[in-house]
């Protein structure tokens, strides 16, 4: 029944989330070099103005164009996300590596310290650490490599343990390599790639933390408007009725995080076409 | 499920009770370790309790006062020592006073843990609920175009936060229709608490928790019960010429849905994310929008109190995922 059905009319996912992903990053990184932001400005004359062909987003409770507003909460964002993802990617590497490299006893240690940490729920690990060591960026970046690193710590050390089974590491092994050597030339080569993919996937992940955190008032200061900011920003004016300035910061946090899966699962399908992905846009 | 015939197959107690005992055994040392680390965060951080203790005239006491807080609270002793006498007090039901809501942390948490519990467990069971029947209506025709739609759906609801959700259904369902209330427990200048009012206050934060869980559901079933349709005894079935819906109620649910309904327990942590966002969002009087108040006002004793209560709760998800999961495939069994 199921395999007799045609193939679905696919859209060609890969390419639309390629070029979603490429204007998200091109958007954040040159609008500011020509549009710039005057967090001062304010134009009371147009406050709160729906959507129009001038102010395609509409305007915020005191006149600012919330289009670029938005460009540059999603720059904040970003940018807090990309560094978390790195700094949660390096600690999961570290950490994956040293479990799958010693193998053993370590090992057992190092991965009953994972399951600790998944033990707490991530949103709440992260409100604690932030709570206690607030306000600030550092924090909020602290609170989300914290959570983050477990999955990275997993693949790690999986891929290394598969690795070190293979023949060119007995190879290695017979001809005198030192454990160090082995790890660093011939196992960590080899799980870069997936750690790299997994940091790359991480970060919608982490502009979602962060502006969880920041929505509930525990992110980052208002004066650097993330998306997260902005929503709560915008709380007062969705009371009086006026549903712009909430629904555009947050379909900005959505659209970079379907288009990163997509890309994503694009990506992995070419490496293994048997395993067809689900994610279609 | 079985037509006709009545089984009664005694539970297997024995195994199963041996692995929670196992369980909450392990539980003991990750429990410690996670209040021990708790304080130890703590202690490394700026956070003054003597400071906090004096709130708001925080800045404007002097420091002989602070210190003679601080020796008062016992701040200035050692973590692992304070640690110790938290710990030894939480055996006793004593988890210390919360600085924000000036009560006992346990009644305070015994207060609110009831609103938490029938908002979450109410948003579980909808998402249980719908999810499954979505599930099951996309893998019916994988790759058409209702499977297409909730798929997609799925996606772009997983991807949406919480909140966010939540503030476009104040703004759609209280705002615009009016039909329901937009926070709270009960209506503004109504002191008691009524079945009716709490049943329609209840309905968006629960709708809305039940949307962020769905995604979840829906794409795991549509996985469980379209994949037990590609297998050999189902393919059978059909083959014998029995009705679609028999094969799909008789036999690719039984072997495809169960699996995915005995993971339920280990959705908890999933469940406390969006309870913290919800909960806030609607100033729900829960546990979780407690748990934001603790945060920002760095109420430390009530803060420590939820993140242990936090942890429980998911270990014993995680045990009661287990014991169904041993329970619907028995050869797993119950050795974990």
């Amino acid at each position: 029944m199921a395999d007799l059905a045609p193939p679905a009319r696919r859209l060609p996912t890969g390419a639309i989330s390629a070029a979603l992903v490429a204007a998200t990053v091109l958007a954040v990184v040159l609008v500011p070099l020509f549009v710039p932001l005057d967090e001062q400005a304010v134009d009371l004359g147009s406050k709160l103005r729906p959507p129009s062909w001038s102010h395609p987003f509409g305007t915020d409770e005191v006149g600012r164009d919330l289009l670029l507003r938005s460009v540059y909460g999603l720059r904040v964002s970003l940018l807090v996300g990309a560094v978390a993802a790195l700094v949660a990617t390096v600690i999961g590497t570290a950490v994956g590596a040293l479990a799958g490299a010693l193998g053993g006893w370590a090992d057992r240690v190092v991965m009953r310290v994972v399951d600790l940490f998944s033990s707490v729920p991530h949103l709440l690990l992260g409100i604690f650490v932030v709570a206690m060591f607030r306000p600030g960026v550092g924090p909020v970046i602290a609170s989300i490599a914290v959570t983050h690193w477990l999955s990275t710590a997993r693949i790690v050390r999986a891929e290394m343990l598969s690795l070190r089974s293979r023949p060119f590491v007995d190879a290695a092994v017979s001809g005198g390599s030192s454990r160090l050597r082995i790890a660093v030339r011939h196992l960590l080569p080899g799980v870069l790639p997936q750690a790299g993919l997994a940091a790359v996937l991480m970060v919608p992940h982490a502009i979602w933390h962060e502006s969880a955190l920041s929505f509930l008032g525990l992110g980052l200061p208002t004066h650097q408007a993330s998306l997260g900011n902005m929503v709560q920003a915008a709380r007062g004016s969705l009371l009086a009725g006026d549903w712009w300035p909430t629904l555009f910061p947050g379909l900005f946090i959505i659209v970079p995080t379907l288009a990163v899966a997509a890309l994503a699962a694009a990506w992995r399908e070419r490496l293994s076409p048997r395993r067809r992905s689900e994610l279609t846009l | 499920m079985s037509s006709g015939k009545t089984r009664t197959t005694a539970l297997p107690w024995g195994p199963m009770a041996r692995m929670a005992g196992r369980r909450l055994l392990a539980a003991v040392p990750v429990l410690l370790v996670v209040t021990f680390a708790v304080f130890a965060v703590a202690a490394a951080s700026p956070f003054d309790p003597a400071r906090a203790y004096a709130g708001a005239g925080g800045p404007g006491t002097g420091q002989d006062v602070l210190d003679q807080l601080r020796h008062n609270l016992g701040a200035d002793r050692p973590f692992a020592v304070r640690w110790w006498d938290w710990l030894t007090g939480a055996l006793t039901g004593d988890l210390g006073v919360s600085t924000t809501l000036r009560q006992p942390v346990a009644d305070a948490i015994g207060a609110r843990i009831g609103w938490s519990v029938l908002l979450s467990g109410t948003a579980f069971a909808a998402a249980v609920l719908v999810g499954t029947a979505l599930g099951v209506l996309a893998a019916r025709r994988r790759g058409g175009l209702l499977d297409r739609a909730v798929t997609s759906l799925a996606y772009v609801l997983e991807a949406a936060p919480p909140f966010w959700l939540g503030l476009l259904a104040v703004w759609f369902f209280a705002l615009k229709a009016g039909a329901l209330p937009a926070g709270g427990l009960t209506d503004t200048g109504s002191d008691t608490v009524t079945a009716g009012q709490v049943a329609s206050h209840l309905v968006l934060p629960a709708a809305v928790l039940a949307v962020t869980q769905l995604p979840w559901f829906v794409l795991y079933v549509r996985q469980g019960v379209g994949d037990a349709l590609d297998e050999d005894p189902v393919r059978g079935a059909r083959a014998r010429g029995l009705a679609p819906r028999t094969v799909l109620l008789g036999h690719a649910l039984r072997s495809g849905l169960l699996p995915v309904l005995t993971l339920i327990g280990s959705r908890v942590p999933e469940l406390i994310t969006g309870a913290l966002l919800v909960e806030t969002v609607f100033s729900w009087p829960g546990i979780a929008s407690a748990t934001v108040d603790a945060a920002t006002n760095v109420d430390f004793p009530l803060l420590a109190a939820l993140t242990v209560l936090a942890t429980a709760a998911v270990l014993l998800g995680n045990l009661l995922s287990d014991l169904l999961y041993g329970l619907a495939d028995p050869r797993v069994g119950f050795d974990g």
